[in-house]
């Protein structure tokens, strides 16, 4: 058999090719218009392909063409700030090439081949180098240093090494056996990239939203799941993680999801300003976009292409934040490719093999020691998204079984427009035994132990709530109404935090600590002063209070906190005298 | 190939006919059947390989036998579009229903569409005033937004509809809308209802319909949206002209869909609609949008009735997943006698935030509508308390929120059919409503507007 074959069948964006000689996942061009697809499945002499662009007006017969290599994305400085569909062609040369709409059989680059960059070499004639060493850097943008690695299980005695201005396809490392090195290289998206050993995650990924880093914290090489019925943030939440996550670079993969919120993170990123360097949070993005309507089997794809542009910077010995939204789009891709190719469905439909490839998919994140010897790391957020808000769906429960981090979204909370409307009660972290350690060094002594009070506070408020509901809150001891006051304080001051709002947004993880602090200054002097004798009423009231609430709108709270916490409770006291 | 008639029909089942070996067939082409008395059908091809191929009859199979002629055109689904369409009625399969000419094709347009890059599209930020407060006021719609109205039968979503195709208008600008009106399995009562109205207010003048009633093919609805589309396209993009497509009962059509999915003996999904019906689904509401370097936009209101009123349903829910926000239709506000019966709570506007505020709208907008929001949901929870402890036991805010939540269906929602407030006599109206609560337990306030705009200041 050759290289080429004949179409045998269409339907929908699933090919059947004769003739022609194909492994698994090879890449294949189909029809007259060559359009990409890749070879899923074989039976006896015809492969099945998917095929990443639109198949209307092919027929039998056709030519296919087997480039022999699999879905591979191209890797080189040139990444960042990159706009990428799914199986990495740059959105703005399409929209060059072929205008606002996405017509097919178009080729780009994912990069410029023909930019200069200045290549400065870090090894020398007659090292020997292996897979994954740096050879040497280039400055890619103003915070991040791109490092050019050998290619895994490649290497061998330095000839000959350049230093100065290169394009990526120019040869800038020869090695004694011939073999030489350009900027650029090719990955397979499918196979994960080699790393020395995965560490245990001991640093949290610092959020700069309150519920999360305080409560729910989240490990750096972490994963979290964040389900949600729709209409209850989990977008908004997942663009706060990638505008104000402490990681060194970001992939937002926007997987089947809708275009014009896409083009609201692509209108706002270039603009914004990353709090941790004062610069453009562009130039530590490289983004992802397919839309709920383009190619499905594009959609399939764009999850690796994510990831694997992802491990190539943990590789550079990066802190990578990867947010998937939506994977619950990428898994019903995955199901219209299988019912496609009339596979015994499993549960609702979905493929046998769907919670396999959800675990293969997050067991990619992890802090690792790189080829280099460094430290790196990928944490990656999934957005879940549960037909009728209900996770006993077998996405979300595949989600679950392998993520440590559950970050529930309720559809009740954002209807009471409370955001970010993460459920307290039923959201987990399983991180905070490893991550306390961090907390007390880093932030404060205590951090663990305010945790639990804070979450236990919130664990009473509940079950108070369902007395309230039968026989109102004024029934109630007075001290049980103190707690709950104190719980409303922890939800409307701590908890509730305005994604959209300049100061509010993000909040330093040591402010954090003194709004807390500060709920439970107000819980301590309340009661004292109540045993004293002084009304819950006059307590609660103290004006000062609501001006320490309402602070955290303005800037410079983190210096003007502790004075508010010290009028507050100079006034809780003067209650007493009051009576 | 064109014009060679195949009778190599093998099996006929549901709307499906299957055909053994023609030359080779493009996928999604579309087939024409001449049947034993000369009647002529149409189809297109779902399934093309060198020895079998699908095709689904948009007419229905009945009278097909394994006699009459196949005939494939050698081309996909295409539209002839030109200004010409402004002002015609077309049937689901876009044949003139008026009786007028056929449509002289400026171009022929492929009707799949193909998506808009995300890069290229502009974001949406022109508020559209509907005159309906409680749209205006809590769920804004904007210039380019796909916002479903999400009712169930029984309900006056057609009234609103029509009462937003009538009063839409951009406060910025007196641009107009063209209407595109897609029907997809509504009674002939119902497009009575709608093409009367177009009539006597002169829109349908400005308007595009294309209608498939309940008695006309069911898998003709899969193209009658998409030809609906496909004309809103060439008008928005081509001819800059700002559309505003409503299209109803989006359930007609996700019926047909699974309709069918079942004759292919597809795996279903939930509830047996097929697995890619989100997909599908995306491929009709993401045709809304502006683009780059062009004038025009294409705004969408799909209609459609939830299945015993739930929300859960897979046809609401992949619709909410897609969609950027939705107007939820109350029926328990609608049997209080409320109309418009628009239940703020569950309803949003997902692009709001880009389109109110000093220089769209005014400059309290946003406080205005949070307060309401939050005093209606609060007065609204409360009267399930009341419920078991009687009013009594409520304390003077709980009170004050109780009431309000009445006055705010009584006064706020309620208006006539033909009322079309402008968003400041909305605003205003608030602030009245609002007044009724004592301001210190108006906390989504800003001190200025209560300073500004309470009627206690403004006396």
């Amino acid at each position: 058999m050759k290289n080429e074959g004949l179409i045998y069948r269409i339907s929908g964006p699933v090919v059947t090719a004769i003739n022609m000689k194909a492994a698994m996942y090879d890449v294949v061009r189909v029809g007259t218009e060559g359009l990409m697809g890749e070879v899923i499945e074989l039976h006896g002499d015809k492969a099945v392909i998917q095929v990443y662009e639109d198949t209307s007006g092919i027929r039998p017969g056709e030519i296919v063409v087997n480039t022999g290599e699999t879905l591979s994305v191209s890797l080189g400085p040139g990444l960042l700030t990159q706009i990428y569909d799914g199986i990495q062609r740059p959105l703005p040369t399409l929209e060059k090439e072929m205008g606002v709409f996405l017509t097919r059989g178009v080729d780009a680059d994912a990069f410029d081949l023909e930019k200069v960059w200045t290549f400065e070499p870090q090894v020398s004639v007659g090292d020997t180098v292996t897979g994954g060493q740096v050879v040497g850097h280039v400055q890619e943008t103003d915070t991040i240093v791109h490092k050019i690695m050998v290619v895994p299980g490649n290497g061998g005695v330095v000839k000959s090494i350049e230093s100065g201005d290169f394009n990526v396809t120019q040869t800038i490392c020869t090695f004694e056996d011939g073999s030489e090195m350009q900027m650029m290289q090719e990955w397979p998206v499918r196979t994960p990239r080699p790393y020395n050993q995965k560490y245990p995650p001991v640093i949290p990924l610092v959020t700069g939203m309150r519920i999360l880093d305080f409560l729910f914290p989240l490990a750096k090489g972490g994963a979290a799941g964040i389900p949600g019925p729709f209409g209850s943030g989990k977008t908004v939440t997942q663009q706060s993680l990638a505008k104000y996550s402490d990681a060194q670079l970001v992939v937002y993969i926007g997987c089947g999801e809708r275009g014009n919120e896409m083009t609201e993170v692509l209108d706002e990123f270039p603009h914004l300003i990353d709090p941790n360097t004062g610069k453009p949070l562009m130039e530590r993005t490289v983004m992802i976009a397919n839309t709920s309507n383009m190619p499905v089997a594009a959609r399939e794809a764009s999850v690796y292409t994510g990831i694997t542009i992802a491990e190539y910077y943990r590789d550079m010995g990066y802190d990578v934040a990867l947010m998937a939204d939506s994977t619950s789009r990428w898994a019903e891709a995955m199901r219209e490719i299988s019912s496609r190719l009339e596979e015994m469905p499993g549960e609702e439909g979905y493929p046998a093999y769907l919670s396999t490839r959800i675990a293969e998919f997050y067991e990619r994140a992890g802090r690792v020691e790189t080829l280099n010897g460094e430290d790196g790391s990928i944490t990656v957020i999934g957005a879940v998204s549960p037909p009728g808000g209900d996770i006993s769906e077998p996405v979300s429960q595949g989600t679950l079984r392998i993520v440590k981090v559950f970050w529930g979204l309720d559809a009740g909370l954002a209807r009471q427009r409370h955001f970010p409307a993460i459920n307290w009660l039923n959201s987990y972290s399983l991180y905070p035994q490893s991550l306390d350690q961090w907390f007390r060094d880093n932030v404060a002594q205590d951090f663990p132990e305010i945790r639990i009070e804070l979450s236990g506070l919130l664990q009473v408020e509940s079950e108070l709530q369902e007395i309230v509901q039968l026989v109102g809150s004024d029934a109630l001891p007075v001290d049980q109404q103190l707690t709950l006051e104190v719980a409303r304080m922890i939800r409307e001051y701590f908890l509730q935090q305005n994604g959209f709002h300049e100061v509010d947004a993000y909040c330093d993880i040591h402010l954090q600590y003194k709004m807390a602090k500060a709920i439970l200054a107000f819980q301590e002097s309340a009661k004292s002063a109540m045993a004293a004798g002084a009304q819950l009423g006059d307590v609660v009231n103290v004006p000062s209070r609501s001006d320490l609430m309402r602070g955290r709108l303005n800037k410079g709270y983190v210096d003007t906190i502790d004075e508010m916490v010290k009028t507050m409770l100079e006034q809780i006291a003067a209650t007493v005298e009051d009576n | 190939m064109t014009g060679k008639e195949y009778r190599t029909i093998t099996d006929v089942k549901g709307p499906l006919v299957f055909l053994n070996k023609t030359e080779p067939v493009a996928f999604g082409e579309i087939v024409s059947l001449r049947l034993s008395n000369g009647t002529i059908k149409n189809g297109q091809v779902l399934d093309t390989s060198d020895d079998l191929v699908i095709v689904q009859v948009f007419e229905g199979t009945a009278k097909i036998d394994r006699d009459s002629g196949v005939t494939f055109m050698g081309d996909v689904f295409k539209l002839p579009v030109s200004t010409d369409l402004v002002g015609r009625i077309l049937d689901g399969a876009g044949r003139p229903r008026d009786g007028g000419p056929d449509i002289v094709a400026e171009e022929n347009a492929d009707i799949i569409g193909a998506a808009i890059n995300p890069y290229s599209r502009r974001s949406p930020h022109d508020f559209i005033q509907t005159g309906i407060s409680a749209i205006d006021c809590c769920t804004s719609l904007v210039r380019g937004q796909k916002l479903p109205i999400f009712s169930a039968s029984g309900l006056p979503h057609n009234d609103i509809a029509l009462q937003i195709a009538r009063q839409a208008k951009l406060t910025a600008s007196d641009e107009e809308f063209i209407v595109v009106f897609c029907a997809m399995g509504i009674t002939a009562e119902e497009y009575n209802f709608f093409r009367a109205d177009l009539e006597r207010t002169g829109a349908l003048e400005n308007a595009v319909l294309f209608v498939n009633l309940a008695d006309d093919p069911a898998v003709e609805r899969i193209i009658t949206p998409r030809l609906a589309l496909t004309a809103a396209e060439y008008l928005a993009f081509e001819k800059d002209y700002h559309v505003l497509v409503i299209y109803t009962d989006m359930t007609n059509y996700c019926d047909a869909l699974r309709q069918i999915g079942a004759a292919r003996e597809e795996v279903p999904g939930r509830r047996g609609y097929p697995g890619y019906m989100y997909t599908d689904l995306a491929m009709l509401y993401e045709r809304a949008g502006l683009v780059k370097g062009k004038k025009g936009s294409i705004t969408q209101f799909p209609i459609l009735t939830m299945p015993g009123d739930d929300i859960t349903h897979p046809i609401p829910d992949l619709s909410g997943y897609i969609t950027e926000g939705q107007i939820v239709i109350s029926r328990e506000l609608h049997q209080a006698g409320i109309y418009p019966p628009i239940n703020v709570l569950p309803s949003l506007s997902r692009l709001m935030g880009s389109c109110i505020g000093e220089k769209t709208t005014r400059e309290d907008h946003k406080s205005v509508s949070d307060q309401m929001y939050a005093a209606y949901a609060q007065g609204r929870e409360l009267r399930g308390l009341v419920a078991i402890v009687g009013e009594d036991a409520l304390n003077e805010r709980d009170k004050q929120l109780l009431e309000f939540s009445g006055v705010f269906e009584d006064k706020f929602l309620r208006q006539s059919r033909y009322e079309d407030r402008s968003i400041g006599e909305t605003l205003d109206l608030c602030w009245t409503l609002m007044s009724s609560i004592d301001t210190k337990y108006l906390v989504r306030l800003d001190q200025k507007w209560i300073d500004k705009y309470h009627p206690d200041n403004r006396e």
